[in-house]
């Protein structure tokens, strides 16, 4: 239906042109061409009038209309330390260029009225006019150069990188085929190395693992950022070129495969602050969803956004993120939620180059406070049974009494300090093994581990009185010994609370 | 109005101005029998005139326009009403409307999305706005209006009108590819142009795409060195270079520029082309995609956008130019006055011609290049405002205090001084580097070329189509139907374009599908069917000169002086029915420069021929 209605719209089109080129061809043989052309001329000079009138109106009308979205000014205000200056060249800009738009648009189209051709008027012989020539190439040279001055001092200190001892947050952004990958530096404040070539299913940015300070970095789905604090974005490309677009910040950078760009910005506005600054406009004050009048309003769902603007395939269109921006405080806690990719995701599985070091000195908070937490419930329990916990994190060597002390060092020696801490305490150190091998063999390996537990902590300063290792073999199994996983849970060393 | 009020000189005295002052070059000794308009073939298809070929050019050129912004009319149906549903396109666009089963709404598929906005770019820029005007308007006007009987090489001249209409040929093949035409933007930036696992587009439709563009290269080097040669060697007697109108002065540098930009965008091309075929890798390095990583390394993808920008910054002006000369030259005809500084004209375009050549990098000011680099970038780029403020004032003087006609060429004339300020002065805006960061590839962008470069080269075009349109076909446009399509056209041309300047401070980006995800830019959906249907609106104005333009070919009123308008230059001093060799007899002697209006000659026209040589103790080139 629609494509008849078409095809009839362009057909009536060729129809009435036809008509009215042949009509005005004839009435232009009756009236003559000089009247023609003259009433041509009184006809457009008016028209050229009423154009320029309504032209200007209406540019400044939109202008006024659509003000909220000047650079600088209403709710459109950068969130950024920079924008400001940005926008203060856009508006130092506009204010030249508009002078000159309404000028000479005011003049070319006046000039149309005015010396359209009338019945006997002639034109005036004017060739050139040195002097006006010259100022008019003046005016414009000297123009530019406060704006090429103004604007370049903006750039080069937006542009400007970090400073090596600068205090700054790194993050990264990684564009691909239809998503940001974001990645922030960890506890050390350092992006780990990549190798394109790392990248699976399970490492998306080709971390390489064996660069310690990637160990730390995490992976989070939004952007978050503290206010006030300057931040260093290392932007990057998986696939084809990407654009890393924070509209609100007013920064954008190429995402660039095999060349990293960066941008470094200070967010000023927390996005809390954004949105109550956006409730004072009524434009924000209508409902965020049309369909649901009662919902959130406009302000109330506000949130800054991380986009794509480098033309990069079909999906160009969907790239995006959210960008929250929080207090300090805030941020210390989202960070300190956040996991490393590689103790999430990476850490055990085969492309884990540390996956033969059971502990890594990163996991030792961890093995740290689950001890502490072990020893207090022990501690306090009122039933002799649960006075006893495993230590998950003392390892041996296979099949041998010798204790791997890099990986068993950070639960032995927090059990060291725990001992210190309660001198009344004394402990009985319990080996046991699964039901491989030998029963006597392993009565003999689990006393030597229970031992070996005991030499350790002994060396660490406790008090060799107040402990006793004792060898419990294959007898006490606390899980089935028909699974490799049964059997591992059974091979272990328990810590109890003998006397307090 | 002169060439009412006043009597045009007869063509008797145009006659004997040749034959008392002329060249004889004995051409029709040599030429008596035209070989080469003998038949039908020779003389409409393959001929080697060049009055012949620019209509081919323009003809190609018009077929190229209506497909390339009827292809904007549909990727503007979608952003302007992303809800409704295309399916009454399906008959015309097949697989790439996708109908929902359920609802039976259609909806554009994003990729072909994407192979629209590509098509349209570089349609528009490359076919339309590049051979289309410049070759139109080089090949009608190079030879007649600097006294010549062809163009240097008749024969290359033919060839660049060929692989012109191969390049075309090849492009058109292109959209019926079953992976569609190449979608990856007009610029064709690799990866995404080098990777067939990148876009579908990227396939058969990019190595096409490349195909079609070589042929076109070649198209234009072989154009733009006839042009170059015309200029330079075959200048009528008494045509020195200072006389020469501001017409061929920018045909001249536009040849130049395509001749050294051209080639560089060629061998970006190549280097390109071995990195899709021979597993090369200038662009390419680091890329994990589909699941697997290349073995390309060390490559840069900002190599390729250095050698597109130096061919593709010059190309605005390849556009520009001839628009600005056919501008200067309708202007200061209908308003019956000089040019207002000729010199200073010719300088600019001079100027405009140089620093296009050392402003490229300000396309990539945030793509990745050094900023402390894009600090030159700025400077050169904001300097070319002063030429254009010059050019500007030239042409708003030559109108103050004229005699102004008010016909179609001369409003599309005005139409262009109008968008080229506005769109030039956005151009300071994006030229400096500080308020880019937030301009770049958003819908300000938009606005802005399609204004000044856009809009303003059609202006440019059509005014010399109204213009010249009896020096292609003996015959006249319809008068009426030109103004109601210029007043449709400036009127619609603002609609679409200037409330995307809005749109783009708000920060949304260009090339978008859709804004529906993005809270920061969903919001602009009336302003979206503004735009869609005002671009509906215009597209059917430019319907109405498209049927007057063959409507007049055959029907048009007939030209019945050879000097319709009162102008000075030479190609109004050829017979009605152009011949081959443009003259019958000797060729006309120039004696003065070609902005003699609103001069009384001896017969009291308000205006002295070219022909027509200097009386004593007057100063050649408007001097007192």
């Amino acid at each position: 239906m629609t494509t008849v209605v078409v095809l009839l719209c362009i057909i009536l089109i060729a129809v009435v042109a036809l008509q009215v080129g042949k009509v005005t061809e004839l009435a232009g043989k009756i009236r003559g061409e000089e009247e023609v052309q003259l009433s041509s001329n009184r006809a457009n000079s008016r028209l050229s009038l009423i154009f320029m009138v309504v032209f200007l109106v209406g540019t400044i009308w939109s202008a006024y209309h659509y003000k909220n979205w000047m650079l600088w000014y209403g709710p459109h205000e950068a969130a950024s330390a920079h924008g400001g200056n940005l926008d203060f060249m856009f508006d130092l800009t506009l204010v030249f260029t508009g002078i000159v738009f309404i000028l000479t648009q005011i003049l070319l189209f006046w000039f149309v009225y005015k010396y359209a051709g009338r019945k006997g008027s002639k034109s005036y012989f004017q060739a050139h006019d040195t002097k006006l020539e010259i100022i008019w190439t003046a005016i414009p040279a000297v123009v530019m150069t406060f704006l090429v001055v103004g604007g370049l001092d903006a750039w080069n200190s937006v542009m400007a990188d970090v400073d090596p001892d600068e205090e700054v947050i790194n993050i990264e952004a990684t564009g691909m085929q239809f998503a940001w990958i974001l990645r922030y530096a960890g506890e050390d404040n350092k992006l780990g190395a990549r190798d394109y070539k790392l990248i699976d299913g399970i490492n998306p940015l080709g971390q390489d693992w064996t660069d310690d300070k990637n160990l730390d970095d995490f992976q989070p789905s939004d952007l978050v950022l503290p206010v006030g604090k300057k931040v260093r974005v290392r932007i990057t490309s998986r696939d084809v070129l990407h654009n890393f677009d924070l509209p609100h910040f007013r920064v954008k950078m190429d995402a660039v495969p095999g060349i990293p760009t960066y941008f470094v910005f200070t967010p000023t506005k927390t996005t809390e602050e954004y949105r109550q600054s956006l409730s004072e406009y009524p434009e924000y004050q209508q409902p965020s969803d049309p369909n649901d009048p009662e919902g959130p309003k406009l302000w109330e769902t506000f949130d800054y956004e991380l986009a794509c603007a480098e033309l990069c395939g079909k999906g160009h269109f969907s790239m995006r993120k959210i960008v929250k921006v929080v207090s300090e405080a805030e941020y210390e806690a989202w960070v300190n939620q956040q996991q490393s990719y590689y103790l999430s995701t990476i850490r055990g599985t085969e492309g884990d180059p540390y996956r033969d070091t059971k502990v890594l000195p990163m996991e030792a908070g961890k093995v740290e406070s689950e001890t502490t937490d072990a020893f207090k419930s022990a501690l306090e329990a009122e039933d002799a049974a649960k006075k006893v916990f495993q230590l998950s994190y003392v390892f041996f060597n296979t099949g041998s009494a010798e204790l791997d002390s890099g990986s068993s060092k950070y639960q032995l020696d927090k059990l060291a300090a725990i001992l210190a801490d309660n001198p009344t305490v004394k402990i009985e150190l319990g080996g046991h093994t699964d039901n491989t091998g030998d029963a006597e063999n392993n009565q003999t390996l689990s006393k030597a581990r229970a031992e070996s537990v005991y030499n350790y902590l002994a060396s660490k300063g406790v008090d060799a009185s107040r402990m006793s290792a004792v060898g419990y073999g294959q007898n006490s199994p606390i899980d089935t010994n028909d699974t490799e996983e049964g059997r591992a849970n059974n091979r272990r060393t328990e810590f109890k609370i003998v006397e307090q | 109005m002169a060439t009412i009020t006043q009597t045009p000189p007869s063509q008797q005295k145009v006659e004997d101005l040749i034959e008392k002052y002329g060249y004889d070059d004995h051409f029709h000794e040599h030429h008596g029998e035209d070989k080469y308009q003998s038949n039908f073939l020779t003389k409409y298809v393959f001929s080697q005139d060049h009055k012949m070929i620019a209509r081919q050019f323009l003809i190609t050129g018009m077929f190229w326009a209506i497909i390339g912004s009827a292809m904007s009319l549909i990727f503007r149906l979608q952003l302007g009403f992303p809800e409704e549903s295309l399916a009454w396109l399906k008959p015309l666009l097949g697989k790439w409307i996708e109908i929902d089963s359920t609802t039976g709404v259609g909806t554009l598929a994003p990729e072909f999305y994407y192979a629209l906005v590509t098509m349209h770019g570089t349609i528009i820029v490359f076919f339309v706005l590049t051979a289309g005007l410049s070759g139109t308007f080089s090949n009608l006007l190079i030879p007649l209006q600097l006294g010549a009987r062809d163009m240097a090489s008749p024969l290359l001249n033919m060839m660049s009108y060929w692989f012109f209409f191969l390049a075309g040929i090849v492009m058109f093949f292109s959209l019926f590819l079953s992976t569609g035409p190449f979608a990856g933007g007009w610029t064709a930036y690799p990866p995404l142009s080098a990777l067939p696992q990148a876009s579908d587009g990227s396939g058969a439709g990019m190595t096409l795409w490349l195909l079609s563009l070589v042929f076109f290269v070649v198209s234009v080097l072989l154009g733009g060195i006839n042009y170059i040669t015309t200029v330079l060697n075959l200048r009528t007697k008494g045509m020195s270079m200072w006389r020469m109108p501001l017409t061929i002065w920018a045909f001249f540098v536009t040849a130049i520029l395509g001749l050294l930009s051209f080639p560089v965008l060629f061998s970006g091309f190549l280097l390109l082309t071995f990195d899709r075929e021979l597993g090369t890798s200038f662009y390419l390095s680091d890329i994990f995609i589909n699941g697997q990583a290349l073995d390309a390394a060390g490559g840069s993808p900002i190599l390729y956008q250095h050698l597109f920008w130096f061919l593709g910054h010059p190309e605005v002006y390849i556009i520009i130019l001839p628009a600005m000369g056919i501008v200067s030259e309708v202007l200061s005809v209908n308003a019956r006055k000089p040019i207002f500084g000729y010199k200073a004209m010719v300088f600019s375009i001079l100027a405009i011609g140089f620093l296009s050549f050392i402003v490229w990098a300000h396309h990539m000011f945030m793509s990745g290049v050094n900023p402390f680099i894009s600090n030159f970038f700025v400077v050169f780029t904001l300097i070319i405002a002063v030429p254009s403020a010059v050019k500007v004032f030239n042409w708003i003087t030559t109108i103050y205090r004229g005699n102004l006609r008010l016909n179609p060429a001369s409003l599309f004339a005005i139409g262009f001084v109008s968008m080229f300020i506005s769109g030039g002065l956005t151009g300071i805006f994006l030229g400096n580097s500080a308020i880019d960061i937030q301009m770049h590839d958003t819908y300000f962008v938009v606005a802005h070329f399609h204004i000044v470069m856009g809009v303003a080269a059609f202006f440019g075009m059509f005014a010399g189509v109204y213009h010249w349109f009896p020096k292609m076909y003996s015959r006249f446009m319809n008068d009426t139907l030109g103004k109601i399509h210029f007043w449709g056209t400036m009127i619609g041309a603002y609609a679409i374009f200037w409330p995307m300047h809005y749109i783009g401070l708000a920060g949304v980006p260009r090339r978008y599908y859709s804004y529906s995800s993005f809270e920061s830019f969903r919001h602009f959906g009336e302003i979206n069917q503004f735009i869609t249907i005002a671009a509906i609106v215009t597209f059917a104005f430019q319907l109405v000169f498209v049927i007057n333009f063959f409507y007049s070919i055959w029907k048009g009123r007939k030209q019945t002086t050879t000097n319709p308008y009162g102008a000075t230059t030479l190609e109004w001093t050829a017979p009605i029915e152009s011949t081959h060799g443009n003259w019958p007899g000797k060729l006309p002697a120039v004696q003065r420069w070609a902005y003699d209006y609103g001069r009384e000659d001896a017969d009291g026209n308000d205006f002295i021929s070219q022909l027509e040589p200097l009386k004593e103790g007057e100063v050649d080139g408007g001097g007192h």
